[in-house]
């Protein structure tokens, strides 16, 4: 019964894995085959900043489903989902970094103090480094009562990548919207419970 | 479109002439000195660089990346969706200050004009760049045909409505018909242009066909594409960008790279088909041409 659940739960991480990886494994053969359009350091960048926001939110529903479903499987991928949207934040900032800014420290705080939603975006980067490096059960343990606090960090850097996109939106276009409606819902429904 | 095909430059002999010119050493010359560089080669259709040697992006590029959003807002929306429109039968409309307006076919319009090809760049309000080599003519000559009158102080533009045939419009959050103008100086000036092919071929529809105007020293939002009337008035037009936000798009839209946008900055533009970004160019590289027209004017105020 036991060995048969973890069997499971590996195969669902398995999944979940697989999964994750293929908006990456999608980048690299657009990459390869001319996929990426006019302007492939705009798609990628796009691309890798969209998909990042989407598994944030998606690592924020996991314990309302949890909640809501009455299974345990949804805190399974948690981390998972959190750690696979870091990825791809990092992508993009990376991108952003080297084609946009061409590493220039100049440019970058430039940008940080002119551009909210630069600033907005960075903030997420910042709130959610930390959650990625203590996100082992090694720092979850050393950190006891206090790993549950610093990770509600993710409340508010979820707020900021959705103001991200928001901000830079140049028409009223519905996607960054519905990604804010989602994360409402899902900041409700965490008080509701 | 009325262009028959021994008139146009195919591709492959454009390619030809660009490397004759390089080989003379005379775009680069002209170009490094601000100057047109006035080749005489090719049948029928003079050409002219004005983007100071640049390799021009290739028809792939500029016809597969495109803001038309009365096909989509997606910069692919277009080349999938603007093959819908009709431009058989274009009709423009020209009305108000002037005496010599009416309901023109652009056949009746072209017969007006002598094609030529123009080389410029174009520098998008979003930061992106590209090098076109348009097919067209001069817009003030045919301005002139139809005799604006003394209260003619601007000219606005409109793009064609067609539900059926534009999913775009579907989208309520802009007032159609996409709207833009120009200050009748600005509009009877040497480089405004109005497009009606493209590498010498017709413009592709998503490239604004049959007839779009390029004012290669604005940002790209003001050259108004698939044009069907053209309005003298005494009063500033109402333009669409800046009915939409008029704290972020000016009615001028010059390109400057001191004035940045209210969200993004407009030092700098990534060209199509480069990784990295260069520094962008005070009225696009046109300031020596067009400056002029905006002395004593604060840039800054009427952005």
């Amino acid at each position: 019964m036991r060995r048969s659940r973890s069997v499971s739960s590996a195969g669902l991480r398995l999944v979940c894995f697989s999964a994750c990886s293929l908006p990456l494994l999608f980048a690299v053969y657009w990459s390869f085959t001319a996929g990426l359009g006019a302007n492939p350091i705009e798609a990628l960048t796009h691309h890798t900043g969209r998909w990042s926001l989407r598994l944030l939110l998606l690592c924020l529903a996991m314990t309302p489903l949890q909640h809501y479903l009455g299974k345990p499987w949804p805190i399974l991928l948690r981390r998972q989902l959190g750690l696979w949207s870091f990825f791809y934040l990092c992508c993009h900032f990376a991108l952003f970094l080297v084609f946009d800014l061409e590493f220039s420290m100049r440019l970058l705080s430039e940008e940080l103090l002119e551009r909210p939603y630069i600033t907005a975006g960075f903030t997420a980067l910042v709130l959610l480094s930390p959650l990625a490096l203590t996100s082992t059960r090694g720092w979850q343990r050393r950190l006891k009562r206090n790993w549950k606090k610093l990770h509600r960090l993710i409340y508010p850097a979820a707020v900021a990548a959705c103001l991200h996109f928001l901000w830079k939106t140049k028409i009223s276009e519905l996607e960054p919207y519905a990604y804010a409606l989602i994360l409402a819902v899902l900041l409700l429904a965490r008080r509701l419970k | 479109m009325k262009i028959s095909r021994s008139e146009i430059t195919p591709e492959p002999l454009f390619w030809n002439r660009r490397r004759f010119l390089h080989g003379l050493g005379l775009a680069g010359v002209a170009g490094a000195l601000g100057l047109p560089t006035r080749a005489a080669a090719t049948p029928a259709v003079p050409s002219t660089d004005y983007a100071a040697g640049e390799k021009p992006n290739s028809f792939a590029q500029i016809s597969q990346y495109n803001n038309f959003y009365e096909f989509g807002t997606d910069k692919r929306d277009p080349a999938k969706h603007a093959s819908a429109l009709t431009t058989e039968g274009w009709r423009v409309r020209v009305t108000g200050a002037c005496s010599a307006g009416g309901d023109f076919s652009l056949e009746e319009l072209l017969q007006r004009v002598s094609l030529e090809e123009r080389i410029y760049r174009l520098r998008c309000v979003e930061a992106w760049s590209m090098v076109v080599p348009w097919l067209g003519f001069e817009l003030g000559p045919l301005l002139q045909t139809f005799k604006p009158t003394p209260e003619a102080r601007y000219v606005a533009f409109e793009t064609a409505v067609r539900p059926k045939e534009m999913r775009g419009l579907k989208r309520s959050s802009i007032d159609w018909p996409y709207r833009e103008g120009l200050r009748l100086d600005e509009a009877m000036h040497p480089l405004t242009f109005m497009a009606t092919g493209l590498y010498g071929k017709p413009l592709p529809k998503q490239n604004g066909a049959p007839i779009r105007l390029v004012v290669p020293w604005k940002y790209g939002f003001k050259s108004i594409k698939s044009v069907v009337r053209i309005h003298f008035s005494s009063t500033q037009p109402k333009t669409t960008w800046n009915m939409l936000q008029p704290s972020e798009y000016g009615f001028f839209a010059n390109v400057n790279p001191n004035h940045s946008h209210p969200r993004w900055s407009q030092a700098r533009e990534r060209r199509i088909g480069e990784l990295f970004k260069r520094d962008t160019l005070m009225f696009n590289g046109y300031a020596d041409a067009v400056a002029s027209l905006y002395e004593g004017m604060d840039l800054r105020r009427y952005f």
